[in-house]
Formats: C-alpha cells, sequence, structure tokens
C-alpha cells in the first residue's frame, strides 16, 4: 500500500505551522501520530498535496498542572496519558479510557489531540474528554480561541477545528477524587469500541453526589448520558439498574458486523451500570 | 502395511528448537519480495470493484503516459500466452468448470478479479497508474447467496447455463460398506431418534502472515518464478500443461515463506500475470499484493450449508448418518476446489459406529471469491457436524454427551476398523485419550460448577463442549486418488546426498512455509544416518533442487515425505555396506551399522559413513561392478491414510447479559502417533486450535448486496491474535500409525479440526437450559444475546454486511462506487 506522492515539512514551532498550512490552503493535511491518517494516505481514500508534520513542535507535548485544570498537549503521545501522574489522581478517567486503545505500538505514536480532531465515533477519547466538561485550546490565522468539548464534536469525522486551525491542548478540569471507570466492549482486543462507557463519580458516604457519563460508538458523535447522570444522584451501589437503564435513550448507534442498534442500545445499558458500578469501587 | 520400526533414536523425540527460526523470525532472508534482479520492474494490478460485470472498453493512454510506466497490458493483450488457473479435481468427470483466466478478458465474476496490470520502474509509480487505467464496466446482475445460487435464477457465469458445478456421493449401501440410510431413518422415525439439523461453514479467509508474492525472471535460458507458495512443483505443472513454456523451461522456486495455511495450496492469477508480463517485455517482473488484495483476491475456505439427519435408537445408539452439502465454490473451481468438501465424505462418520452412511455434495458458483483448501479442508466442516449432532442426540436421550460418544465409538480393540465410508483406520484409542484428557481438564468438577451457577442464576453461565475426532492424513495414496478422478499423486520423494567432508544434504519435495521441516527431517537423519544433527542441511522447494516433489498440505509432509526420507536413508546405507565390507577387508554379512558406523562383528573394527563418502568420491578403491556413489532417491506412495484422533475439551463462559463469551478452559490429548519433534507439535496444536476457535468466535467474510467484501481488512475480518487466547493444555497418547515405517500420522491440521465444535459445543451447552439448541458461527456477542433473547426459536440473524468506516466519511474500506471509472478499487 503505497500513498499518492505529497510534500512533506516537519516545522518546530506552531507559527511555522500555521504559515505551512496557510500557504497550502485546502490541499495540505496535519500529521500527528499517523494512526489514523496513514493507513487513509495508503488505502489511497484521501491524497494531500502537503503533509504537514507536527512532531518536531516540542511546545505541542507534555502534560501540565494549569491549576483548576490540567493541560495536556495535542501532540502527547496515549502512552504517556496512561501513565501520567497528573493524569491518573485529576483525570483518572481520561488514563483508564486511552489505556484501552489498540495496542502498545499504536498508543506509542497516537496522540490525543490527532484522536479527537479525527473524531471517528468508535475511539476512545473523545467519551472520557466529553465527561470530563473539558476545553479544546484551537489556534488558527485569527489566533486562539477555545470551545467546550459540547461544541466540539459536530459528526462523524468532524469537529470545531477548521481548515488551516490546530488543536494544541486539552484542559480538562480537575475530578480529584472522583472515581472512574471505562467499560469497553470488543469481540477481539485490539478492536475499536463496538460500544464503551465512561464514568466517573463523586462520592458522598457511599452514595453518588455527582456522576458523569460519556457514550462510545452510539451515534455520530462522542455523546453524554446526562439523563443518567441526573438519575444516579443519591444512588447507591445496590440500586443503580433503573438509573443506567435509560442510557441509550436518544441514541442513533449504527449498526455493522459487529452488532445492531438495538444491540449497541442494550449494551449501553447493561455497560453504563457496569461502569458506575466500578467507578464506585463495587 | 509397513511394520513400524522400533530401533533406538537419540534424536527422534527430542525437542529441538528449529533451526529455521532465526532466519524466518529476524526476516534475515529470501521472503520473495526481498528479491531484487537487475532492472527489475514493479506490477500493480487494476481489480474489478464489481461483483459481476462485463468489461466493455479500458482506456490505458492516460496511465501508460505517466512518466516510469514500462506498460500497461489487459487480458486481451496477453490472451495468448497468460494460460490458466487449473483444476487438479474435478470430482466428477462432467463437472462443469469455467475457464479460469488469470486476467479477465471481457468477463468478470467477483470482485477483486485482475483486468489490467501495469509495470512501471517502481512500485509506487506502478501503483499511481494503476489508478489512472479507466475501465468501462457494464455491471451484470450477481449471485452472492449459495442458497440463492442453486435456484439458478441468477447466473454467476451465463455462458455455463447452470450455477451447479457437480454433484458427487457415496453411499453405505452401494458401496457395500454398510446397510440403506433411507431404511435407518425410516426406522428411527417410527420407534427411534431422529435428529435433523441445518448448520452453516461460514466463509474464512486464511490469512496467512506473509502476503503473497511473484518473482519473474524470464532473462535465462529458463524462466525462473520464484512465488509465496505452497506447491511450487504444482505451479510448474500448471505453467507447462496452460501457457506453451515447456516444463524443461521453467523453474518454479519457493523460498521462504511465510505461512500458506491451504490459502497458498493454489495456482494464482497473480503468477500467471507475472510470467506473462514478464515474458511480454523480457525483464525481470515484481508483484507483491497488499492485505488488502490479498483478502479480496486469494482463495477464501469452507462455506458449506449442511443439511444432517442423525438416526438412532432410543438408547442414543446411531444407526444412520445422512450428509447432504451445499457448497460455494465462489467464481472459479480452484486447484482443489470442488474437491475440498469432498475430502469430508469419509469423515462424518468419525470415530463411530454406524450402520448406514450417505454423504451428498453439490457445488455451486456464486460471484464471490472463489473457494478452496483452508485448514482442515472437509474434514473440519465434517467433525463440526457430527460432534454437534452428537451433543444433541445426547441432549435428547438425556445424558452426558461423552456418554453418548463412549456408546458409539470404536473401542481400542476393534482396529484396523473397516468404517461404513470405506476407510480403514488402521491404529487408535479413543478411550485412553479421553481418559486422560477427562483428568486434565476436571470434568467432573467443572460440571458441578455449571450446576452451581444454573441453580444460583448466575448472569454468567459456564458450558462444556467435547469434540472426539479423528482425521485422515498424509495425502494420499495415489491409487485412492486415481479412482476419485484426482489429477495427480500422492507420493512424496527424498533425496540424500553424502558429502565429501562429512556433511549431508537431504532434499525433501515437500515445500515448507512456516512448518519446521528442516529440523525434523534433520532429526530423522540424524538418527538414520548416525550423523549430527548440526551436519544435515535440508534443501526444499525448487523445482531444479527438489526436482520431484508433491508439495506441503493435507498434514502429509512427515507421514508421506518422511517416510520417503527414511527409505532413502536406508538406501545409503545398503549402498555403503559393500563399500565398507571392501574397505575393512571383511564379508558383507560380518557388517554391523549403527550409529553411522559399519563394524566388523566381534571386532574393534569399522568405518564411519561420511569416511565412505570421502572415499568413494576420491573413486579410488572400490569394488568393481559397483557404482561409485552412495547417495540415494526414494519415492514413497503411502497404502493408506493415517487417522490422527483425539479429545478435545473446552469451558466456555456466557455472560448472559451481553452475550460475551469467554474462554475458561482449553485441554486437548491428540494421538498423532510418533512424535518427532514434541516443540514442532506443540506449535502446531497451538496453533490449529487458534484458527479453529477463530472460526467458532471471531472470523467470517462478509458480503454486502453488491458483492463487495465488506471484511476486507483486518479491522473488520477479526482474527484472533494472542491476547485474545488463553494458555491450552496439551498432551498425547501415543498409537503409532502402521502406514509408514515412522509411526506418524501428521498434526498440522488436529488443532483446527477438533476445536471449532468443542468451542460451538460448550457455548450452547452453556445456554442449552434456556433453550436454546444451535449458534451460528461465528458466534459473537450479539449472536449470543438475541439467541438468549428469542430462546426456544432458532437463530439465524445474520450480521448487518456493513462495516463502519474508521478513516473518513462516507468512505468505507472498500466502495465499489468508488471505483465506476477507476479500476484500482483496491
Ligand atoms: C490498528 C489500529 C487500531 C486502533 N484502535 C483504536 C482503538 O481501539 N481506539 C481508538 O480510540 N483508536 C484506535 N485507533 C486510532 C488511533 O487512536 C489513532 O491514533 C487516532 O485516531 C489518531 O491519532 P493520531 O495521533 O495517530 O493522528 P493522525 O492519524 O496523525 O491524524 C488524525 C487526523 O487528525 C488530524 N490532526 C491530528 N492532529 C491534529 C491537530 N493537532 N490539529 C488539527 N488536526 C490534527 C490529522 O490531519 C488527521 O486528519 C487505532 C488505530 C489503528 C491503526
Amino acid at each position: 500500500m503505497i500513498p499518492a506522492a505529497f510534500d512533506y515539512v516537519s516545522p518546530t514551532s506552531l507559527d511555522d505551522a500555521l504559515a505551512a498550512l496557510a500557504e497550502a490552503g485546502d490541499d495540505a493535511k496535519v500529521l500527528a501520530g499517523g494512526q489514523s491518517l496513514l493507513p487513509i494516505l495508503r488505502m489511497r481514500l484521501n491524497a494531500p498535496e502537503k503533509v504537514v508534520d507536527l512532531g518536531r513542535i516540542e511546545a505541542l507535548r507534555g502534560i501540565r498542572d494549569g491549576g483548576d485544570h490540567i493541560a495536556i498537549g495535542a501532540m502527547t503521545p496515549y502512552s504517556d496519558v496512561v501513565t501520567d501522574a497528573l493524569v491518573q489522581e485529576h483525570a483518572g478517567l481520561l488514563a483508564k479510557a486511552v489505556e484501552t486503545v489498540a495496542d502498545p505500538q499504536i498508543r506509542h505514536r497516537g496522540t490525543v489531540g490527532g484522536a479527537l480532531v479525527h473524531a471517528d465515533p468508535a475511539g476512545d477519547v473523545g467519551a472520557p474528554v466529553l465527561a470530563l466538561d473539558a476545553t479544546m485550546v484551537v489556534v488558527g490565522p485569527g489566533g486562539e480561541r477555545t470551545v467546550g468539548a459540547g461544541e466540539f464534536f459536530r459528526d462523524l469525522f468532524e469537529t470545531a477545528v477548521g481548515d488551516g486551525e490546530l488543536l494544541t491542548e486539552i484542559r480538562i478540569p480537575k475530578h480529584t477524587g472522583w472515581g472512574s471507570a471505562y467499560e469497553k466492549f470488543v469481540r477481539v482486543s485490539h478492536q475499536w469500541s463496538i460500544v464503551a462507557v465512561a464514568a466517573t463519580v463523586r462520592l458522598e458516604g457511599g452514595s453518588i453526589a455527582e456522576a458523569r457519563v460519556g457514550l462510545t460508538n452510539m451515534g455520530s458523535t462522542p455523546l453524554r448520558a446526562s439523563a443518567v447522570e441526573q438519575a444516579l444522584v443519591g444512588k447507591g451501589l445496590s440500586d443503580l439498574e433503573s438509573a443506567c437503564a435509560a442510557a441509550a435513550d436518544g441514541t442513533n448507534p449504527p449498526s455493522d458486523l459487529n452488532g445492531d442498534a438495538d444491540y449497541r442500545r442494550h449494551l449501553a445499558a447493561v455497560l453504563t451500570r457496569r461502569a458506575v458500578q466500578r467507578a464506585m469501587g463495587g | 502395511m509397513t511394520a513400524v520400526d522400533d530401533r533406538p533414536t537419540t534424536e527422534i523425540g527430542s525437542a529441538r528448537l528449529r533451526k529455521e527460526d532465526q532466519r524466518l523470525i529476524t526476516g534475515r532472508t529470501k521472503w520473495t519480495d526481498n528479491i531484487q534482479l537487475p532492472g527489475m520492474v514493479h506490477l500493480a494490478m487494476v481489480r474489478s470493484p464489481f461483483a459481476h460485470a462485463r468489461v466493455s472498453g479500458i482506456d490505458t493512454a492516460e496511465a501508460k503516459a505517466l512518466p516510469g510506466v514500462i506498460a500497461v497490458l489487459t487480458g486481451s493483450d496477453i490472451a495468448d500466452i497468460q494460460g490458466l488457473n487449473i483444476t487438479a479435481w474435478p470430482i466428477t468427470t462432467d463437472q462443469k468448470a469455467p475457464d479460469h483466466l488469470p486476467m479477465v478478458v471481457d468477463h468478470v465474476a467477483c470482485a477483486g478479479e485482475i483486468v489490467a496490470v501495469v509495470a512501471a520502474r517502481s512500485a509506487a509509480v506502478a501503483r499511481d497508474a494503476a489508478e489512472l487505467v479507466d475501465v468501462d464496466y457494464e455491471e451484470l446482475p450477481a449471485v452472492l447467496d449459495l442458497k440463492e445460487a442453486a435456484t439458478d435464477a441468477v447466473l454467476a457465469h451465463p455462458s455455463l447455463g447452470t450455477n451447479k458445478s457437480a454433484f458427487w456421493q457415496l453411499d453405505s449401501k452401494a458401496g457395500g460398506t454398510g446397510g440403506d440410510i433411507e431404511e435407518a431413518i425410516a426406522t428411527a422415525r417410527e420407534g427411534g431418534i431422529l435428529i435433523e439439523r441445518e448448520y452453516r461453514q461460514q466463509r474464512l479467509i486464511p490469512s496467512f502472515m506473509e502476503p503473497r508474492s511473484t518473482v519473474v525472471d524470464p532473462t535465462g535460458d529458463q524462466v525462473v518464478l520464484w512465488s509465496s507458495t505452497q506447491v511450487p512443483h504444482l505451479v510448474r505443472f500448471g505453467i507447462a500443461a496452460t501457457t506453451g513454456l515447456p516444463e524443461s523451461k521453467i523453474r518454479v522456486i519457493a523460498p521462504d515463506v511465510g505461512g500458506g495455511f491451504g490459502g497458498k495450496l493454489q495456482t494464482t492469477p497473480e503468477e500467471f500475470v507475472t510470467l506473462a508480463v514478464a515474458r511480454t517485455l523480457g525483464k525481470p517482473c515484481k508483484y507483491t499484493e497488499t492485505r488488502s488484495e490479498s483478502m479480496v483476491s486469494a482463495h477464501h475456505g469452507r462455506d458449506q450449508w449442511q443439511k444432517l439427519t442423525l438416526a438412532a435408537e432410543k438408547d442414543g445408539t446411531v444407526t444412520g448418518l445422512k450428509v447432504e452439502l451445499m457448497c460455494d465454490l465462489g467464481a472459479y473451481a480452484g486447484l482443489v476446489g470442488g474437491g475440498v468438501p469432498v475430502l469430508g465424505a469419509w469423515m462424518f462418520n468419525s470415530i463411530y459406529k454406524f450402520g448406514a452412511y450417505q454423504f451428498n455434495c453439490t457445488n455451486y458458483y456464486t460471484n464471490k471469491t472463489w473457494v478452496d483448501a483452508y485448514r482442515g479442508a472437509g474434514r473440519p466442516e465434517a467433525t463440526y457436524a457430527i460432534e454437534r449432532l452428537m451433543d444433541e442426540l445426547a441432549a435428547e436421550v438425556g445424558v452426558d454427551p461423552m456418554e453418548i460418544r463412549r456408546k458409539n465409538w470404536i473401542t481400542h480393540d476393534e482396529f484396523p476398523f473397516a468404517s461404513v465410508a470405506g476407510m480403514t483406520y488402521d491404529s487408535g484409542d479413543y478411550e485412553a485419550a479421553t481418559e486422560k484428557a477427562l483428568g486434565l481438564f476436571g470434568y467432573d468438577e467443572l460440571r458441578a460448577e455449571q450446576q452451581r451457577r444454573r441453580e444460583s442464576g448466575d448472569p454468567v453461565q459456564l458450558g462444556i463442549g467435547i469434540s472426539t475426532f479423528t482425521e485422515m492424513c498424509g495425502l494420499a495414496p495415489s491409487r485412492v486418488l486415481g479412482s476419485l478422478n484426482y489429477g495427480a499423486g500422492g507420493w512424496e520423494s527424498a533425496s540424500i546426498r553424502m558429502l565429501t567432508t562429512g556433511t549431508v544434504e537431504v532434499i525433501t519435495g515437500a515445500s515448507a512455509h512456516g512448518q519446521g521441516h528442516e529440523t525434523a527431517w534433520s532429526q530423522i537423519v540424524a538418527d538414520r544416518l548416525g550423523v549430527p544433527f548440526e551436519n544435515v542441511e535440508v534443501l526444499h522447494g525448487d523445482t531444479q533442487i527438489a526436482p520431484k516433489g508433491m508439495d506441503t498440505y493435507g498434514s502429509r509432509s512427515l507421514v508421506v515425505g518422511g517416510e520417503a526420507l527414511v527409505r532413502a536413508a536406508d538406501k545409503v546405507i545398503e549402498k555403503a555396506k559393500p563399500l565398507a565390507a571392501h574397505m575393512l577387508e571383511a564379508g558383507v554379512d560380518d557388517l554391523e551399522f549403527a550409529a553411522g558406523r559399519f563394524t566388523v562383528k566381534g571386532t574393534d573394527k569399522g568405518i564411519g559413513l561420511t569416511d565412505i563418502a570421502l572415499g568413494i568420491w576420491t573413486g579410488h578403491d572400490y569394488p568393481e561392478g559397483l557404482e561409485p556413489s552412495i547417495d540415494a532417491d526414494a519415492t514413497f506412495d503411502p497404502v493408506n491414510f493415517s487417522f490422527p484422533h483425539g479429545t478435545h475439551l473446552c469451558a466456555m463462559e456466557v455472560d448472559t447479559e451481553t452475550g460475551a463469551t469467554t474462554m475458561r478452559k482449553y485441554v486437548c490429548v491428540d494421538d498423532i502417533g510418533t512424535i518427532i519433534n514434541p516443540l514442532i507439535v506443540e506449535g502446531q496444536v497451538h496453533g490449529g486450535l487458534v484458527q479453529g476457535i477463530g472460526q467458532a468466535l471471531w472470523e467470517g467474510a462478509e458480503y454486502d448486496e453488491q458483492g463487495t467484501l465488506v471484511s476486507g481488512s483486518f479491522v473488520d475480518y477479526t482474527l484472533p491474535t494472542a491476547a485474545d487466547t488463553i494458555s491450552f493444555v496439551t498432551d498425547h497418547t501415543t498409537s503409532p500409525s502402521t502406514s509408514n515405517s515412522l509411526g506418524t500420522k501428521g498434526v498440522g491440521e488436529a488443532g483446527t479440526i477438533a476445536s471449532t465444535p468443542a468451542v460451538v459445543n460448550a457455548i450452547v451447552d452453556a445456554v442449552r437450559h434456556l433453550g436454546i439448541d444451535d449458534i451460528q458461527m461465528p458466534c459473537t456477542p450479539e449472536r449470543v444475546w438475541k439467541a438468549i433473547q428469542s430462546a426456544g426459536g432458532t437463530t439465524d440473524a445474520a450480521p448487518v454486511a456493513d462495516a463502519q468506516a474508521h478513516f473518513d466519511e462516507g468512505a468505507p474500506n472498500q466502495d465499489p462506487a468508488a471505483g465506476t471509472t477507476d479500476g484500482a478499487g483496491q
């Protein structure tokens, strides 16, 4: 599988990257970890004239403490996120979800930013980012803007990041002390989620004070199960069933070789209960 | 029948590390794609995105104009020299088979067929140019479903007039090997038990590790073709028989080959097209497929509907079995093709004593990828059917499934046993293998746990699956093949060259592609000739070095090729004996041979075989009338198959809330006769098990309504990895085969044949109390869950034939619409 020919640039600064993009216009593609872009190029589903590799821009890589939030550079590879102490302490849900992505090789290459901009509804990064109320930092010719996770995902493979723009940072409000779990349902270990549920909860005296639940692959974008979140408040380990039963309400999951929409709706309810249960330590 | 040899051995039975692994694992070796020749040209294929179409025009102008392109050739350009992909086994003399042209001239019968080829200075340019070839297709109605094909409403090959290829029957009454099946069924219908089922063998993709690759060098006196194939000798035959090139002008080499699983038991369109382009241009050419091309264009496996009627008495004694198969050959009859399901004819009766038996097989064409051998070829299908049926019978009678098997199997004192299908099983001991397996498994404890989980209504239920299987290996006695209308023999050859400086060259006609022949063959020769293991070099896979051979498939290499090797070794000793006598100044009758030396009985006088080799090379002093050589050749044609067997036990957990299944325990005890190398055997068993489990749980080639292969990449064709399997418990019992002097039976396919029904039986057993008696393969969580939801009813829920796109909006992995004008669909 050989891609069509393209020009390649690897700028070392954000400004140079933006300039390279501006110059090429529609015909450029940004390269992050390449784990989605390279298959696309090799299968010739896309043939950009120029590829702008962000790999040498150090500023886009790394995880830092932003006070009330943690800030993750868009080019931070999955493997760093999984093992990072800040993430584990303040956004445990993200670490747990990212740990389930593909296999170790892909986790060493693939980046959080690349995954978010690629916006595969079966990808495992969107749901936790949505559930954790993250904010994305997007930079373009017109400067920097921030977009809430709720507005970020527009459709299948479509986000708020426009042509000529770059996602630079993901800011996640600290969820210190919250329990979390990511229930990913697959047939073989290295598969994309058939359905997955990201749940994180804050407990008070054994019952749920606050809950956040994100759904993977239950529609064309990651989804927030807000009704479930509300229904869970005040619930204990033994009475989750009814609160989680509505997890699939209002969703529009796909039908494919791995399961039809009805089956996915059923899975969403079961997995939501299991995710919340595990997040509660049950 | 050959007596089993019982001379002492030191190498045979030792778990030697494989000598070939260093180079195979590091890749520092000659894979076909590693070959670079001066002036070599690279090819890219333009393939049809349509399942059924007429090619009304091909515009190559734009592609030809691309810098670096040397030629763009279509089917009509190479029509005279391209040859034909052959069928070695027309199962009946009136079998209908469309000509399988390597490159389509005007009629496309399945997606992925080659319609044009680009030759260019680099592989990248070839690929770019392939995108520019503009093919006009007139789409024709495609027949995709096997049962629809049987109605002939839409024809896969309109010129054939029907989709039916052939009908083949084996009947125990007609053959004099058993009773009348209709009578047995009628009796059972009256006052016994009749189990009637229909099972599906889904389509599978062999998924060998190394994609196929071919290099052809036409510049010498001989045309040399390197190919990633299991069957260099058959490829050479196919070329000679169909292209007009004399056989003596063709040399075929299978260098190191990265797996095949039957998927490279073929003469491929790609080989023939590469050859035709090389001959046309007079330049060396290379073609290496992509994985996506491999999945759609290399042959697939299985794909049957099995209608089964099992007749039994009320106590569970089986009186007869009737098998009616519908088999999907895809678009063409392949090399073994229509014969693959027929290989199951002798195996549906398996290890049991049935009074009457009838096997019926009808093969059909559809507009899908052609189907041919895949690990086990015919026998996994048979084993699946009978082992599923025995469980159903046990449920009907209300006894443990092991009890129903004990009641019906051949006991160890009944060997040799003439089966109702007409085979003579030479040796075996089903009781011994079963006892050992039950012990290792902890059968009773697991049954008790199953009971507890049922009683407590645990959301996770436990099931136990049994598969007591046998298979026929060691393909094959040539006379038997002749009687079946097969186009070739089943012998194998070996040569031994005693080199002058103490080392030994062994040439085998079997063509290894990952099995470890070099190691096992070295062990056999080391024992036989008393030379060090390290001093043996095994050569294979090149028609110039190993001119005679029938290659590697059907668990035949060791059983047939190993015996040829033993015979060649014995000839070496025989030829050396008079020379030794001459050199030792003793009589031939006074000599003994052991551990590589001839000694004069009762003295300390002796000479080593390798010293004789050096002596005879100089030729300075040897008896008159003898030829100055101790090298030897042997060709062995077996008189019978060999019949490995085993007992496989599997415990599966079923999550009734999601339908997910988890393997809890897997134990197998295989009787494969004498074991030459236990480590290689372990590898074959483990790999085989995973492949069989893959069919039960994960794998399936699915097409959409347009005839596009939806599971056309490893994203959607869910091939298991090590992370998806558990640690298996494997062990053995040994009843040596009597069809070869080593006592070996073959192990290459055992795991695959046995494991599939063990897994499915376990899953069905876990949920049988809910009213479920079948779940179609692959037993996906969705299918299991739906079965539970509609418990009691049958569950043939077909998956939605659609793949989820992970790459781009509206751009699935293979989009026929995208190929309307560009031919390069993949
Ligand atoms: C075999 C395999 C299995 C996989 N399994 C899973 C799985 O189980 N779960 C899962 O979630 N994912 C899975 N993935 C996808 C993987 O997570 C990808 O890494 C991810 O989708 C993309 O990240 P990347 O860094 O590789 O981005 P790239 O492939 O480099 O880029 C992806 C897209 O985003 C754009 N882009 C990237 N970074 C930026 C940026 N900073 N600003 C603007 N645009 C940008 C690119 O132009 C491109 O369009 C799998 C991939 C493979 C190959």
